[in-house]
C-alpha cells in the first residue's frame, strides 16, 4: 500500500515536472535556447494567484485566470526585451541573458514580496480520495495535477498538429530560414510560443504551490531546473517526451527517496539522466541528429 | 621573412598578461606594506585568485575545446574536499605549513582530474545542451554525495559512513572529520595571497602554452571542425579527456585554494552547485572565448564589483544582470 | 575591447585604493587613542537577500529597534550607537567579505553572523582580530570555538538534548520519527545529539529521514515512512516553512501524530496565509513567542509591526536582544569607543560571564554566559492551542 502512495505521489509531482517540462521543450524546440528563467515565471504566477485569492480575497478562478494572462505578458515581454536583440547571437550568450533574467525575476519577487514564506491556499476544493479503509489517501490537488497535465499534454499535441499557428511552430523549428520563405512570420511564431509556455508555467506555478502550498522568491528554481532536467531526459523538443521525462523524473524521485536514500534521491535522479543518455544520447523520444559531412 | 625579436604575437600578448599579473602583485604587496589596502580588499585577495583560476580552466574547456560544461563548481568541491580533508588528518603529523599545502594542492588536483577524466566519458558520446546538462547533473551529484558523506579517524583508522555520524562508531578521542552537510571545520588556513598569484601563474604557463603546443592545434581543430578534425587523423577521443582532465585539475587547484582559505568548508548550492558553475560561465564568456587575459579580468571585474556596490544591498543582483546582458 | 577591460581594471584597482585609504582612515580615527570617537560602532551580518533571507531580515531589523531605542534613550554610558548591517547570501566567502567591509568602515563589535556556516568562517576572522562578537542565532557550537564569541541563542546539541529530555520526562511518545534537514547545519546538529540522547532515554526512533536544501517541497515519502513505522511523534528539529509543508502534507494523508520541534518551528503561526488549525496541538522548545503578553515583547511586535509590516520572528527577537547584551557588557565593563578593538574585545568578554540580561527570549527570566560563550536560559515548551502559542 505504501508502494502505490509513494507512486501515486510520485506520479503527481512528475505530472508538475511535465507542464513545466512542456514550456522548456517548446521554446527550445523553436528557439532554440534554453530558457533558464522559465521557473521563476512559475514562481510569479504562484505569487499573482495569491495576490487575487488571499490578499484580495478574490475567486479562485480569477486568480487562475489573471495569473495565466500576467505570465503569457510576462514571457512576451521578456522575449522582446531580452532575447529578441541576440537572436543569431551565440547561444552562449544567450544562455547568460536566461540566467540573467532569471536572477532579475527572482530579485524584483524578493524586493516586491518580502523574503518571508507564504503559504498558498490550494486552489482545488476536491475533496481527498480515502481507499482501502484509510491506508491510502490520495488529495485532491493529486487527483487534478494529473488530470490537468493529461489535458495540457493532448491539448498541445493536438494544437501542433491541427491548427495553422501549431504548424507554423513546427516548420519553425524544424528549419526557421525555409519558413520564412515559406511566408511563415517567424518572428510571430516565436512570441506565440513564449506566450504558450510561459502561460503553461503560470497553470504548474498553481498546481506547484496547492500541492506544496509554501511560496518563496525561490520556489521556481529547484522546479525549473527539475523540469529542464525532464525535458532533456524525454528528449527536448517532443511535447510527449516532456511528459513522459516529467513523470518518470517523478516517479524515480519519489522511489528513490523511498527506498534507496531521502537524502541521495537528487544525486540518484541526475545519475539516471547520465545513463540514459549514455544509452540514447537525445533522450527518450529525442530526434536523432544526422551529422552534415 | 621578418622577424620580431625572435617572439611571435601570441607569445607577446603572454608575456603582457603574465606581467600585468607580477606588476599587480607587486603594487598590492607594496600598498599592503604601506598599510594603504582596506580590509575588504585584503580578504578579497585569495577569493580573487581563485576565480581568475577557475575562469582560465573553464576557458580551455568552453573557450579552446568547445564544450559547454556547466559543472565545474563540481570539480573545484573534490579538490577543496580532498585537500581539507587530507590537511584536516595530517595536521599534527606534517606540521611544515608549506610542504602540507603542496602535498594537499597535489592530491585535490589529481582527484578533480580523475573526476575530469570519469565526466569526459559520457561527453565523448553527447553534444550541445545534453552535454552541458550532463555536466550540470554531474556536478550536482558531487555536491549531493559530498554532503552525506561522514568520515571520521580515531586510533583505530578511518571510517566511513554515508548514514550520520553516530554511523562511525569512533573509539574515545575519534575525530570526525567530514561531518555530512556541516563539512569540513577547523582546516588550516594555509594559503595565502603569494600562494594564489603563483597559483595563477602556473594555470596561465601551463593552459597559455598548451594552446600553443600541438595538443592545443588539435583542441583547437575539434572546436572549430570535428569531421575535418577527424579525417586527418586527430584522435578526438584522447585530445577531449586530455581537455577535461586538465581543466578538472585547474578547478581542483582553485579548490584546495579556496578550501584552505577559510576555516570552514561546506558544499551549499551557494558555492558548488549549479550557480557558481553558471557564475564561472559568466567569467568566461564575457571574457571572451579562448582568451586568457579576458577571463582575467572579467573574473576580477565581476567579482569586484557586487563588493564594492554593497551600499545598494537590496539593488545589488539587479546589476549582475546587467553585466550579463 | 581589451582596451576596455583593461581600463575598467585600471578603475577597479584605483578605486579599491581609494577604498583603502578610505578604511584606513577610518582604522585611525577608531582605533587610534589619540582622536576619541564619541560612537560605538556595532556592525551585523546576515543573509538578507537568497533563501535564507528571512532570517537575517528579522536580525538585521529586530536589532536596528534595539539600536533605535537604545539611541533615543541617551545611548550606552551616553554613547550613541553606530548600527550597519551587511549582507552575506548565506555564504561563507561572502561573509568573511561583509566582516571585511565592516571593519573599513569601523566596525568595534560585532552582532553576527546570523547562520551558522558563515558564523563558523567569520569567527575565525574575528578571533584573530580579537573583536567583541555575539551571534544571535549561529547556534552551532563549532560558533564559539574562539573565546571572544558568545551565542544568544540555545547551541544546537543542548535543543536536541533538552527535546529528548521533555519527550520522556513528560511521557509524550515512546515511538518517534524524525524529519530533518540533513543539508543544513542546524538541523543535522540538533539531531544528532538527539538521537543519542534519546536512545539513553528509551526513546524508540523508528523512522530518521532527511531532505536536502534542493528537495524540501515534497514530504510525501518522508511522511509515509513515519506512518507506516507507527510513530506516535514526529520530531521537526527544521525551520517553519518545511514544517508547514509537512502539517499540511501529513494532514491530506490523515497522518495525526504528535509533532514536536525546537525554535525554528517559531513563527509557524506567523506564516502568511497558513490555515492555523493544521497546526493545532504542535509542540515547540522556544525561547520566544511573538503572542506572549508581557510588556517588552509586546512593546517590541508592536513596533517591529509599525516598521516593518510584519510579525517578529524569534531571529528578530535575539538580535534585540543580542545589542542589549552588548550593551549590558559595556556598561559592566566601563568601555568606552576610544578602546581599540582587541582592547574592547578583552574587556568586553571578560564583562560577559559577569551579566545577567532580561530580554524577550528569555521568558522573563535572566540569561547569563559561560566564559566558553554558550548561553544560559530556560527552553520553554509551548503548544499551539486555538491558533495562539500557550505555555505548557
Amino acid at each position: 500500500m505504501s508502494f502505490i502512495s509513494y507512486l501515486v505521489n510520485g506520479i503527481s509531482l512528475g505530472s508538475v515536472y511535465a507542464i513545466i517540462a512542456l514550456g522548456y521543450t517548446m521554446v527550445y524546440g523553436i528557439a532554440k535556447m534554453l530558457n533558464f528563467a522559465h521557473g521563476d515565471v512559475i514562481m510569479i504566477g504562484g505569487y499573482v494567484t495569491f495576490m487575487i485569492m488571499s490578499t484580495m480575497g478574490l475567486s479562485p478562478w480569477l486568480g487562475i485566470v489573471a495569473a495565466v494572462v500576467v505570465c503569457t505578458l510576462l514571457g512576451v515581454v521578456i522575449e522582446k526585451i531580452a532575447y529578441k536583440p541576440l537572436r543569431g547571437a551565440s547561444p552562449l550568450a544567450v544562455l547568460i541573458t536566461a540566467i540573467g533574467v532569471s536572477y532579475f525575476l527572482q530579485n524584483i519577487a524578493l524586493l516586491i514580496f518580502g523574503a518571508n514564506t507564504k503559504s498558498f491556499t490550494s486552489v482545488v476544493s476536491i475533496p481527498d480520495l480515502v481507499l482501502a479503509d484509510g491506508q491510502l489517501t490520495i488529495s485532491g490537488e493529486t487527483i487534478v495535477t494529473i488530470i490537468a497535465s493529461v489535458i495540457i499534454m493532448i491539448a498541445m499535441t493536438l494544437f501542433i498538429k491541427k491548427t495553422k499557428t501549431g504548424r507554423a511552430m513546427n516548420a519553425v523549428s524544424e528549419d526557421k530560414g525555409a519558413a520564412q520563405l515559406m511566408g511563415i512570420n517567424v518572428n510571430k511564431t516565436i512570441s506565440i510560443t513564449f506566450a504558450i509556455g510561459s502561460g503553461l508555467a503560470a497553470i504548474a506555478g498553481i498546481l506547484l504551490v496547492s500541492s506544496y502550498p509554501a511560496l518563496t522568491p525561490y520556489t521556481g528554481a529547484m522546479p525549473g531546473i527539475k523540469a529542464f532536467v525532464a525535458a532533456v531526459f524525454g528528449g527536448i523538443g517532443s511535447v510527449p517526451g516532456a511528459m513522459i521525462g516529467g513523470i518518470l523524473l517523478g516517479v524515480i524521485e519519489n522511489l528513490s527517496k523511498a527506498y534507496i536514500s531521502s537524502q541521495l534521491a537528487d544525486a540518484i535522479v541526475f545519475a539516471v539522466l547520465i545513463i540514459v543518455l549514455l544509452v540514447k544520447p537525445t533522450g527518450i523520444l529525442g530526434k536523432e541528429i544526422r551529422e552534415k559531412v | 621573412m621578418k622577424k620580431k625579436i625572435g617572439m611571435n604575437k601570441s607569445t607577446y600578448n603572454n608575456m603582457i598578461t603574465l606581467g600585468i599579473v607580477v606588476a599587480a602583485y607587486i603594487i598590492i604587496q607594496i600598498l599592503i606594506s604601506t598599510g594603504s589596502v582596506s580590509s575588504l580588499m585584503e580578504g578579497l585577495l585569495v577569493p580573487l585568485c581563485v576565480y581568475v583560476i577557475l575562469a582560465i580552466s573553464l576557458n580551455l574547456t568552453v573557450g579552446i575545446l568547445g564544450e559547454l560544461s556547466l559543472g565545474h563548481a563540481g570539480f573545484m568541491c573534490v579538490g577543496a574536499f580532498a585537500s581539507a580533508f587530507f590537511s584536516r588528518l595530517t595536521e599534527d603529523l606534517i606540521t611544515a605549513t608549506y610542504l602540507r599545502f603542496l602535498i594537499a594542492l597535489i592530491i585535490g588536483a589529481v582527484c578533480a582530474a580523475i573526476f575530469g577524466i570519469i565526466i569526459a566519458v559520457p561527453v565523448l558520446r553527447l553534444k550541445g545542451d545534453y552535454l552541458a546538462i550532463t555536466t550540470l547533473a554531474f556536478g550536482e551529484i558531487i555536491k549531493n554525495v559530498v554532503n552525506v558523506m561522514y568520515v571520521g579517524k580515531d586510533s583505530t583508522g578511518i571510517h566511513f559512513s554515508m548514514k550520520n555520524a553516530m554511523d562511525l562508531n569512533l573509539k574515545e578521542g575519534g575525530d570526525v572529520i567530514i561531518k555530512g552537510a556541516q563539512g569540513i571545520t577547523g582546516t588550516p588556513t594555509d594559503s595565502n595571497f603569494t600562494i594564489g598569484i603563483i597559483l595563477v601563474l602556473v594555470t596561465m604557463i601551463v593552459v597559455m602554452n598548451i594552446i600553443k603546443s600541438s595538443t592545443g592545434r588539435a583542441i583547437t581543430s575539434i572546436r572549430d571542425n570535428r569531421i575535418a578534425a577527424e579525417s586527418i587523423g586527430i584522435n578526438i577521443t584522447k585530445y577531449k579527456v586530455i581537455t577535461f582532465a586538465i581543466s578538472a585539475a585547474f578547478a581542483g587547484v582553485a579548490g584546495v585554494l579556496y578550501s584552505h582559505n577559510l576555516s570552514t568548508l561546506t558544499a551549499t548550492p551557494k558555492n558548488f552547485g549549479y550557480n557558481m558553475s553558471i557564475l564561472i560561465l559568466v567569467f568566461v564568456v564575457l571574457g571572451g572565448m579562448g582568451n586568457i587575459r579576458g577571463s582575467m579580468i572579467a573574473a576580477i571585474v565581476l567579482t569586484l564589483i557586487p563588493e564594492y556596490l554593497r551600499f545598494m544591498q537590496d539593488y545589488r543582483m539587479l546589476h549582475k544582470r546587467k553585466g550579463a546582458e | 575591447m581589451k582596451r576596455i577591460l583593461g581600463l575598467i581594471l585600471v578603475l577597479v584597482m584605483a578605486m579599491s585604493v581609494v577604498a583603502g585609504c578610505g578604511g584606513s582612515g577610518n582604522d585611525t580615527e577608531t582605533t587610534g587613542s589619540s582622536t576619541a570617537s564619541d560612537k560605538f560602532y556595532i556592525g551585523g551580518i546576515g543573509p538578507i537577500t537568497g533563501a535564507a533571507a528571512i532570517y537575517g531580515q528579522g536580525v538585521k531589523n529586530g536589532a536596528q529597534i534595539a539600536v533605535d531605542e537604545i539611541n533615543a534613550a541617551g545611548g550606552i554610558n551616553g554613547y550613541q550607537i553606530e548600527y550597519k548591517f551587511e549582507d552575506d547570501e548565506h555564504d561563507a566567502e561572502k561573509a568573511v567579505n561583509a566582516y571585511n567591509t565592516l571593519k573599513d568602515w569601523g566596525m568595534q563589535i560585532l552582532m553576527g553572523t546570523v547562520t551558522s556556516t558563515p558564523c563558523m568562517a567569520v569567527s575565525a576572522k574575528t578571533a584573530e582580530d580579537n573583536m567583541f562578537q555575539v551571534t544571535p542565532s549561529g547556534s552551532s557550537p563549532d560558533v564559539i570555538v574562539g573565546d571572544n564569541t558568545f551565542q544568544i541563542c540555545f547551541s544546537d546539541p543542548n535543543q536536541g538534548i533538552a527535546s529528548a529530555d521533555y519527550i520522556a520526562e513528560n511521557a509524550l511518545a515512546t515511538k518517534v520519527a524524525v524529519i530533518y534537514d540533513s543539508s543544513d547545519v542546524y538541523s543535522s546538529g540538533i539531531y544528532e545529539k538527539f538521537a543519542s540522547q534519546a536512545e539513553s532515554k528509551g526513546i524508540e526512533i523508528v523512522a530518521a529521514e532527511a531532505f536536502t536544501a534542493d528537495n524540501k517541497s515534497d514530504f510525501s515519502v518522508q511522511i509515509q515512512k513515519a506512518k507506516d513505522a507507527g510513530a506516535e511523534l514526529v520530531f521537526l528539529p527544521i525551520y517553519y516553512t518545511e514544517a508547514t509543508l509537512i502539517l499540511k502534507q501529513a494532514n491530506s494523508i490523515g497522518y495525526k501524530p504528535l509533532f514536536f520541534g525546537c525554535d525554528g518551528l517559531d513563527g509557524i503561526l506567523g506564516v502568511e496565509n497558513f490555515d492555523t488549525s493544521l497546526a493545532e496541538g504542535v509542540m515547540l522548545l522556544t525561547p520566544f513567542a511573538a503572542d506572549a503578553t508581557d510588556k517588552l515583547t509586546q512593546d517590541f511586535v508592536a513596533t517591529y509591526k509599525e516598521n516593518y509590516g510584519e510579525v517578529p520572528n524569534q531571529f528578530a527577537a535575539d538580535a534585540y536582544d543580542a545589542i542589549y547584551t552588548i550593551k549590558a557588557a559595556i556598561e559592566k565593563s566601563g568601555a568606552t569607543p576610544d578602546m581599540s578593538v582587541s582592547e574592547l574585545g578583552d574587556a568586553l568578554k571578560g564583562a560577559m560571564p559577569e551579566i545577567a540580561v532580561v530580554g524577550l527570549t528569555g521568558k522573563g527570566a535572566e540569561m547569563t554566559w559561560a566564559a566558553t560563550g554558550e548561553v544560559s536560559k530556560k527552553p520553554m515548551a509551548v503548544t499551539i492551542k486555538n491558533g495562539v502559542y500557550t505555555a505548557n
